[in-house]
């Protein structure tokens, strides 16, 4: 009897499971069909779900009209380039924070966190102005920097928590072995929190692929990642929703495919020290 | 030693005059629509006549007007030429941010460019920004369901006989609705609508010492009109319905009528996307006998923001993308019905063109708005459904908002015009006025 209260309870979790993540995971999946529809087919009432002659020719379409290659390149290297420098930057912030705290850690580590409550939008003239006169607008030195800036907190704050899982004495033990600084760092910290550097790194390069206000803001016709490549499809008179979705769904390819591949990994890393 | 040098630098001076000019990439920020892409698509014959490449930045209308408004204002850089619309050319052309276009050549022909649109895009006679497409809005209806009503709509219809046909085309029970209007709030969404719309009933936004008039009885009569109407015999949900969403409810067969840009009439009469492209007759914006009609005008327009290191090639640009040469180009490589409407008279005197069955109510629409000129009673400002100053596209929205939400049904009419009238006499009176 037991038994199967627990069997069926199972069955329950797996469909409440399924159902939330299939409800999470619609809008991408609605996103994907779309793109395979005709304008008129995308926007037909009832809305089509499976049923309907599916096509390519929205693919090709966009294929023909725009870079997809240019634009997928910015995003490799703005995403890529962000993420390992300020992965970089964070890691010796982190170690201090974590091993060597002082009176005004916690002070820092909040201050840092609230550089994020600001709306964008807040700093939008002042950073464009300084882009003109640096330079950098519409260059992916310019939008590297300014992407790293943003995520830096969240990444000085995952590394932060992960390494105050790590005990001190091991690092310790290190040093009395005679390990200096820089060893300690790459040799003892390191590899004990490489779940959690790599989780770091995939949530930082998702959120820098998919940053839309500063990519937007800061580029033209050079540095333009895929967030532009979307938002050149958008219009405000014309049937545009089947065109949007192929070219939505070409941005997201690859970031899905990585998420895939990896989610183990950031699964992991996400729940690293979460249960004793 | 010094002959040699001199003939050096002499041969250098002959082959510097002698040299064609500098082929140079011209960056152009514009917007998603078929007439913009179309013209990418073409950008080789410009290269090929000239030497200079193209690079694009196609953005959303909305981002579009917030990127270049800051690269403009910042003098960023960023782009040679840009796509902006009738609302911005005289307000930008004013602060000197944009290059004057007084000097094309006589080839170009400035004086074919339609009287109503040259007007909208010049300030004090300087034409600022060269149209690229033009449009107005009118009647599009479906002549089956209009004819199951036993009515005949004729070409220049009052508000009336608007309203009279719109409630006896509507059959719920199987989702038509005999009129869809803009209902979602935004200075380009319902007030463009609305503000046109008042322009009929002799309303205007301000008065000759720019006093804000949302209390006065036209306005009260435009919006109790336009809410009543929607409610008797518009679709669920008319508040939140843009161009888009229209469009897609007329393409399925729901609207009997929809008053809107002219350039929904090559979509709705597309059968590979239209069910009703056979049934869409046109006729003017409605009017109240006042003089003036219900119809806005539009303008898509390339200009080149002072401070370019391009002005010349920007220059060469504009004239062969908004020339007459321009237009025999597309008419040859995709047919007369793909030819950006709305910018010369040339155009409408073309007898090939004139078979297009929007053609000339098109015309007749853009002719019969005049953006300097646009209300019963005299207003200060230039602009058919905006006014031309900064200050608008920011209140605009906020009435928008107000208009929306009385609409659906979140406030009465009276509310909402004290709302509008209250902020918007406290927003001018903030800027200055």
């Amino acid at each position: 009897m037991a038994r199967a209260v627990t069997t069926r309870r199972k069955a329950l979790n797996t469909l409440i499971a399924w159902s939330i993540g299939l409800l999470i995971f619609f809008p991408i999946l609605w996103t994907i069909l779309t793109s395979f529809k005709t304008e008129a087919q995308a926007i037909n009432d009832p809305p089509l779900f499976l049923f309907f002659d599916w096509t390519l020719e929205n693919y090709a379409v966009v294929q023909e009209r725009s870079d997809y290659m240019r634009f997928l390149w910015n995003s490799v290297i703005i995403a890529g380039g962000s993420t390992v420098i300020g992965i970089l930057i964070a890691v010796p912030a982190a170690w201090s924070m974590a091993f060597v705290p002082s009176k005004r850690t916690k002070d820092i580590l909040l201050w840092m966190l609230s550089t994020k409550m600001l709306p964008a939008v807040g700093v939008l003239y002042p950073i464009y102005l300084l882009f003109i006169e640096l330079g950098l607008l519409d260059t992916r030195v310019g939008l590297t920097i300014v992407l790293m800036l943003i995520n830096l907190p969240i990444i000085v704050w995952m590394l932060y928590t992960y390494f105050k899982e790590i005990p001190g004495e091991i690092l310790e033990a290190a040093r009395m072995d005679g390990a200096a600084l820089k060893e300690e760092i790459l040799y003892i910290l390191t590899p004990m929190a490489v779940p959690g550097i790599a989780s770091t790194l995939l949530l930082n390069i998702i959120l820098a692929w998919n940053e839309a206000f500063w990519t937007l803001n800061l580029t033209a016709a050079k540095a333009a990642p895929l967030t532009a490549f979307i938002a050149s499809y958008s219009s405000p008179e014309g049937l545009f929703y089947a065109k949007l979705s192929a070219a939505s769904t070409m941005a997201i390819a690859p970031i899905l495919i990585l998420g895939w591949f990896s989610q183990k990994q950031l699964v992991r890393g996400l729940t690293f020290g979460a249960v004793k | 030693m010094a002959f040699h040098t001199r003939a050096l630098l002499g041969a250098c001076a002959v082959a510097a005059l002698c040299a064609p000019a500098t082929a140079e990439t011209l960056t152009i920020a514009t917007v998603n629509n078929g007439d913009m892409i179309r013209m990418q698509g073409l950008t080789q014959d410009f290269t090929d006549k000239t030497g200079h490449t193209v690079e694009w930045v196609t953005l959303e209308e909305n981002v579009l007007r917030q990127r270049v408004t800051q690269d403009i204002a910042a003098k960023g850089g960023q782009f040679d030429i840009m796509t902006i619309g009738m609302y911005e050319t005289p307000i930008w052309g004013k602060q000197d941010w944009l290059v004057a276009l007084d000097d094309l050549p006589d080839s170009y022909d400035t004086d074919d460019i339609l009287p109503a649109m040259r007007g909208g895009l010049s300030v004090d006679g300087t034409l600022y920004a060269a149209p690229f497409y033009g449009e107005s809005s009118m009647i599009m209806y479906r002549t089956d369901l209009m004819e199951k009503a036993g009515l005949e709509m004729p070409d220049a219809p009052t508000w009336e006989f608007v309203a009279d046909a719109a409630r006896k085309m509507t059959d719920k029970d199987n989702e038509i609705y005999g009129i869809c209007l803009r209902g979602k709030a935004g200075w380009g969404e319902n007030m463009a609508f609305l503000t046109a719309t008042g322009n009929s009933f002799g309303t205007r936004w301000f008065d000759e010492d720019w006093k804000p008039q949302f209390d006065s009885p036209q306005w009260k009569e435009t919006l109790t009109f336009y809410i009543d109407l929607l409610n008797e015999a518009g679709p669920p949900g008319a508040s939140t319905n843009g161009f888009n969403e229209n469009l897609s409810l007329f393409q399925q067969g729901k609207c009997g009528m929809w008053i809107d840009a002219t350039v929904a009439a090559s979509f709705v009469t597309n059968p590979d996307d239209s069910t009703v492209a056979d049934k869409v007759g046109f006729a003017l914006a409605p009017d109240t006998g006042l003089g003036k009609r219900g119809n806005w005008l539009w303008a898509w327009a390339l200009a080149i923001p002072a401070g370019t290191q391009k002005e010349a090639a920007a220059k060469e640009f504009i004239e062969w993308a908004t020339s007459k040469e321009y237009l025999d180009l597309v008419a040859s490589k995709e047919g007369w019905a793909n030819v950006p409407p709305g910018t010369r008279t040339s155009l409408y005197e073309n007898p090939e063109y004139a078979k297009i069955p929007f053609a000339k109510m098109t015309l007749d629409s853009i002719n019969s708005a005049d953006p300097t000129n646009p209300t019963v009673d005299p207003v200060p400002y230039i602009g058919v459904q905006f006014v031309a100053i900064p200050e608008f596209a920011g209140i605009a929205t906020q009435v928008g908002q107000e208009f929306s939400a009385a609409l659906a049904g979140q406030q009465t009419v009276d509310e909402a015009l004290a709302k509008a009238q209250a902020l918007t006499a406290e927003e001018m009176e903030a800027a200055g006025y």
